[in-house]
């Protein structure tokens, strides 16, 4: 049982994916789940259900809403296409989709962290002299960083593994959307294509079940440091 | 620092007007009184709505002109009851947390600091590791080091146990008498720690302040007595170390005579302050012959104040200082007392409690 150049280009293109997926959707999440974490506004249930949404959806329907959303001729995907950047049926919409997906894990994961800090912390540090932004950098920050981490491996484990909205909004493209996933389901309509499956499933397990344990080892380090024993 | 404040939150209403000078100014009042919220509001850390807080001559809280200086521009060096220690930094790093943000002329020498209270040897550790009185210490440091123009503690000792609390409160005596001479708002609900430490006291009942003045003066007003409670109230006055006997037995010279006192660990010669317990001062018509109490003071009755309940208040002048005594109104009828009288208060040896005698 071998790994042929298919299995191989999607294995780093689902990488690919899930890095630049976790890159870009890390600071957004940090955002909001501050936000949701330590602000009261009008609208903060709204703005948590869509955040949650794609949780709860059928992949399908997200990836349907993202296909109207930004297909060349929509609103937002001729704005993207207007500054040069095209996402139907392109690695760069895998990355939205996967992004999309992968957004509710990360939020959570970081309000958890954000609210496991006392604010009484941060008021003290304000009266020490530090303004809000030096507040965030040298007492919430370092407090919440293993939570980020966790929400980002979180995160990248769900863009290895994005399969249904990615599939809808962008298709099955060999080398531009065909992520790990969508490979081993193609593999399962090709009679024979059983044993390459089967490959890309055990490496699919392996990647996620590391990113659960490593995400779970993280979580547990945000409250060892919040109780100060690291 | 001149105060002003309106703050509403349910149906607790916090309404108070009060000056605070060098030194240590206490603010008193039971849980609930709205103590913290004083506290809070000068820190910046809440918006009242509507206050006035001016300092040195700077306005940093005006709600009619819309200012509201944000905490970290204020320097109030704040020590919570809960040390609020950062848990991802060790000792030295949570001392130099506020460091870079002191001004220049504010700098407090760092190793003056740490051999004050006393950390050179925690500096290493990290917070969780800390004894409560040893993250006090520290949290008071931390603020000290952050360059205040004043220093806010809100109950620091209320957390901590009796043996904790006099490891702590040498430390805030030298600060009130050392070189920093850093003016401090010190909030508290124990009588013993105000009369130990503070100059001026404020009390505070039901978000009203029904008195406020030099520590002696308030201690000595027998209408503040059921403020203060009635086992907790007496006057505060100066006394000096006169000599040591071999008994255990102190002499020190009040103004109204000489008081033979035990546990008293002063040097001759130093000035202490004594705190009476209005509980613990009997008075007599006649000068009293034959009693086991060692000190007998010819007083004047000064102000009689009737309360509420069975007692009575007694304010009595000894010498050019104020006493305060406590018996019932009973008493007051079948002793014919008047403003003016001159009559005798004894006072138990007992009366002083070492740890409520401070230089």
């Amino acid at each position: 049982m071998t790994l042929d150049a298919v299995a191989w280009e999607a294995l780093r293109l689902s990488l690919w994916v899930a890095v630049w997926a976790t890159v870009i959707a890390v600071p957004l999440a940090l955002a909001v789940a501050w936000v949701l974490a330590r602000r009261e506004f009008f609208g903060k249930s709204l703005l948590n259900a869509v955040v949650h949404l794609p949780l709860v959806l059928p992949p399908v329907v997200t990836g349907y809403i993202l296909l109207v959303l930004f297909a060349p001729n929509a609103p937002a995907g001729a704005a993207l296409g207007a500054i040069g950047l095209t996402l139907a049926f392109k690695w760069t919409g895998a990355v939205l989709a996967a992004i999309v997906m992968g957004f509710p894990l990360m939020v959570r994961a970081m309000r958890l962290a954000i609210e496991a800090v006392d604010p009484k912390l941060e008021h003290a540090a304000a009266t020490l002299g530090a303004s809000r932004a030096s507040v965030f950098t040298r007492v919430t920050l370092p407090l919440i960083a293993p939570g980020i981490l966790a929400g980002a491996v979180m995160g990248f484990a769900k863009a290895m593994g994005e399969f249904g909205a990615t599939i809808t909004f962008v298709a099955n493209i060999p080398g531009q959307t065909q992520t790990l996933p969508i490979a081993i389901w193609t593999a399962l309509q090709i009679p024979g294509g059983e044993g390459a499956a089967a490959a890309l499933a055990l490496l699919s397990c392996v990647v996620a079940l590391g990113a659960v344990l490593l995400s779970e080892f993280l979580a547990r380090r945000v409250a060892a440091r919040i109780a100060g024993s690291t | 620092m001149k105060l002003r404040l309106k703050h509403s939150f349910g149906a607790f209403t916090l309404d108070l007007d009060m000056q605070a000078g060098g030194g240590i100014t206490a603010l008193f009042g039971r849980s609930g009184a709205g103590k913290s919220t004083v506290i809070n509001a000068v820190a910046g850390l809440l918006r009242p709505d509507t206050g006035l807080l001016e300092v040195d001559g700077e306005t940093l809280m005006d709600t009619a002109r819309g200012i509201h200086t944000p905490p970290h521009k204020r320097r109030f060096g704040t020590v919570f009851q809960d040390a609020r220690l950062f848990p991802h930094l060790t000792v030295a790093q949570n001392l130099d947390f506020g460091t870079r943000y002191a001004p220049r002329g504010a700098k407090v020498p760092r190793d003056d600091v740490i051999s004050l209270l006393g950390l050179a040897a925690l500096l290493g550790r990290r917070p969780a590791t800390l004894s409560g009185g040893e993250k006090q210490r520290i949290a008071l440091g931390r603020a000290l080091l952050s360059g205040p123009r004043m220093l806010l503690m809100d109950e620091p000792l209320a957390s901590l146990d009796s043996a904790r609390k006099q490891e702590i409160l040498p430390y805030l005596e030298h600060l009130r008498d050392g070189p920093l001479r850093l003016p401090i708002l010190y909030v508290s609900h124990a009588v013993d720690e105000i009369t130990r430490l503070a100059d001026t006291l404020v009390l505070l009942k039901d978000g009203r302040i029904p008195a406020q003045g030099a520590l002696r003066d308030v201690m000595a007003d027998p209408a503040a007595v059921p403020l203060l409670g009635v086992r907790e109230a007496g006057a505060v006055i100066e006394a000096e170390v006169v000599s040591h006997a071999d008994d255990g037995l102190s002499q020190l010279r009040i103004s109204a005579g000489m008081l033979e006192l035990p546990g008293v660990h002063a040097p001759v010669g130093a000035r202490v302050r004594l705190r009476i317990m209005a509980q613990d001062v009997m008075l007599s018509r006649e000068k009293p012959i034959g009693l086991s109490a060692l000190n007998i003071l010819p007083v004047a009755v000064k102000a009689i104040h009737q309360g509420d309940g069975p007692g009575a208040a007694i304010a009595l002048q000894a010498g050019s200082d104020i006493l305060l005594a406590r018996i019932t109104r009973r008493a007051v009828a079948a002793m014919d007392l008047r403003a003016g009288a001159q009559i005798y208060a004894v006072l138990k040896a007992t009366t002083v409690a070492p740890s409520s005698i401070g230089q």
